[in-house]
């Protein structure tokens, strides 16, 4: 739907908001009730002198209704409203992006920095605990330092000491002196390593993900036959489980380049308007591999945006490729409504679902989603099962009946979700 | 001769400090270094308390503490645990496998002495 229609959707919420009467709003502004009605059900056109007054008699910026907020601004300012709780008046994010849009963003970038902090500290806290390396170090200091006090103590106490024993002791005392000094240094120089904090703080999916999307996710290295997936991934510089999951990822890419060769697949893209069940019809691959290969087309060839989500058979997303207006969030739980969990109850079926998003900015995507088997099936083992999904954000064509979708429960207003799991920062219950 | 206490630590200079002291105190002490082998170690020295370090090469001091607990021969030989891991949990995990004391590197020598004695009863 265009923005130009929302407007009235906008005008509507803002309206309701306000505890206005439609016949009110209607006459201060000087038109009937039935048009006001007709323009807040996106049934005629708005701009101009008749919006600013609406504006003026609701008492927002005429911006605010002719364009909306900024649908990322405000889900971040919603996660950040979500770390401080219900005192935060939600309700009023997207009237505060539009008055305030410097001190929204500012906002938003402070709730960045704090839960990126927070996965830090995480990270920290867990290294703490569970890291061998430091445990290690640590232990090697204590010990020595026990080893010195304790001989120390023998020298320095009451009782006589013969010189053989004293000698011993003194040198003991030195020996683990010069110990102590490079164990010191050594776990000085490991707390100290150089972006080892901040890669900690993101996961090793998101830390392959981050380095893919430098690249577009596209992977031309791994186009054509003579892909060479080992000589990739030591190039991309990613080492321990990120350069894992990289590997698993870079050949699986190269099989699917392999068997849909770039030039052919934009070809046949275009040729279906990017329908990916008319291009696994021609090129009769499955389709898992057909929404990969869409969303890994080069980014410069002008290919509409296209997001992609996969996760294993608990939902758990093991990677996403983010796009603007399509965001899923991996820590607290995304929203079990997505097509790509649905798929998980249907294995084998092809999903297509158009879902749309909360909100006035209503931000629509047609979703192709599917659940396979992503290893040999075996007696007596469960089947491993991946769920993968295709996001085109505002597709043309609207079925006219999306399914309403959300990013993530703390943050959604939708009051009548039987699949909610806990309740909204809004105040909206389970 | 004193009574017998096994040191099952593998730091060779805290081996050394608290051998001295304990000897000094009047204690028969033996020392074992290795994890793996610390109950054939035990069984073949039934000593009557032991010092058993927590982190040790092959075996952790927790496991062999259930060793301890579970056998016949061993069940009640007074243990005081020794760690450079002081955390709550490790102290828990030990008593309730059975440790009669747990102690914390760095430690005091007086605070070692003591508590050999108290195990011992004397």
């Amino acid at each position: 739907m265009p923005a130009q229609q929302l407007a009235g959707s906008r005008i509507r919420e803002k309206r309701l908001d306000r505890g206005l009467r439609q016949a009110a709003v209607a006459e201060t502004v000087g038109i009937s009730s039935s048009y006001l009605n007709l323009i807040e059900h996106n049934r005629r056109r708005i701009g101009g002198k008749l919006l600013a007054d609406i504006a003026r008699a609701l008492d927002v910026d005429p911006a605010l209704l002719s364009e909306g907020a900024d649908a990322a601004l405000l889900d971040e300012m919603r996660h950040a409203a979500a770390l401080l709780g219900p005192d935060v008046e939600v309700a009023k994010a997207e009237e505060c992006a539009g008055r305030y849009p410097g001190w929204s963003a500012l906002i938003a970038a402070q709730s960045r920095r704090i839960t990126a902090l927070q996965a830090q500290v995480q990270a920290l806290n867990d290294r703490m605990a569970h890291d061998p390396a430091l445990a290690g170090a640590l232990h090697e200091v204590i010990s020595t330092v026990s080893a010195i006090r304790s001989s120390s103590s023998i020298l320095v106490g009451p009782e006589q000491l013969d010189e053989d024993w004293q000698r011993r002791f003194h040198q003991n005392i030195h020996n683990d002196s010069l110990r102590l000094a490079e164990s010191s240094e050594a776990l000085i120089s490991y707390l100290q390593a150089p972006d080892a904090q901040a890669e900690q703080a993101m996961s090793a999916f998101e830390q392959m993900e981050s380095w893919l999307a430098q690249t577009g996710f596209h992977l031309s290295a791994l186009e054509g036959a003579r892909a060479d997936v080992g000589a990739f991934v030591k190039a991309s510089g990613l080492s321990g489980a990120p350069a894992a999951l990289l590997k698993v990822h870079a050949a699986q890419y190269a099989k699917d380049a392999a068997a849909l060769p770039l030039v052919a697949f934009e070809k046949a893209c275009r040729a279906h308007n990017y329908d990916p069940g008319a291009i696994a019809r021609e090129t009769s691959e499955p389709m898992p591999r057909i929404l990969r290969r869409m969303a890994c087309l080069p980014p410069q060839n002008d290919h509409p945006p296209m997001a992609l989500a996969v996760c294993d058979a608990a939902g758990v997303l093991t990677f996403v490729k983010p796009v603007p207006g399509f965001s899923m969030p991996r820590a607290g739980g995304a929203c079990p409504l997505w097509p790509l969990f649905l798929a998980l109850s249907r294995p084998g079926q092809p999903i297509r679902l158009e879902v749309v998003l909360p909100g006035v900015n209503a931000s629509r995507a047609l979703c192709y989603a599917m659940a396979t088997a992503c290893a040999p099936a075996h007696f007596d083992v469960p089947p491993a099962v991946q769920s993968i999904m295709l996001v085109v954000p505002d597709p043309e064509v609207s079925s006219g009946t999306p399914q309403p979708v959300g990013v993530a429960c703390r943050i959604c207003p939708r009051s009548d979700c039987t699949s909610r799991r806990e309740p909204a920062i809004s105040g909206v219950a389970v | 001769m004193g009574k017998r206490v096994l040191l099952i630590e593998d730091e060779p200079n805290i081996i050394e400090a608290i051998s001295f002291i304990l000897s000094r105190d009047g204690w028969t002490v033996h020392t074992h270094e290795d994890g793996t082998t610390a109950m054939d170690k035990v069984l073949g020295f039934p000593p009557d308390m032991i010092i058993l370090d927590v982190m040790l090469p092959g075996r952790s001091g927790f496991d062999i503490l259930r060793d301890l607990r579970g056998n016949e021969l061993t069940k009640d030989v007074p243990v005081m645990m020794l760690t450079a891991r002081g955390q709550e949990k490790d102290r828990e995990l030990a008593l309730r496998l059975g440790a009669n004391h747990f102690m914390t590197k760095p430690f005091s020598n007086t605070e070692v002495r003591d508590f050999v004695r108290d195990l011992i009863g004397v």
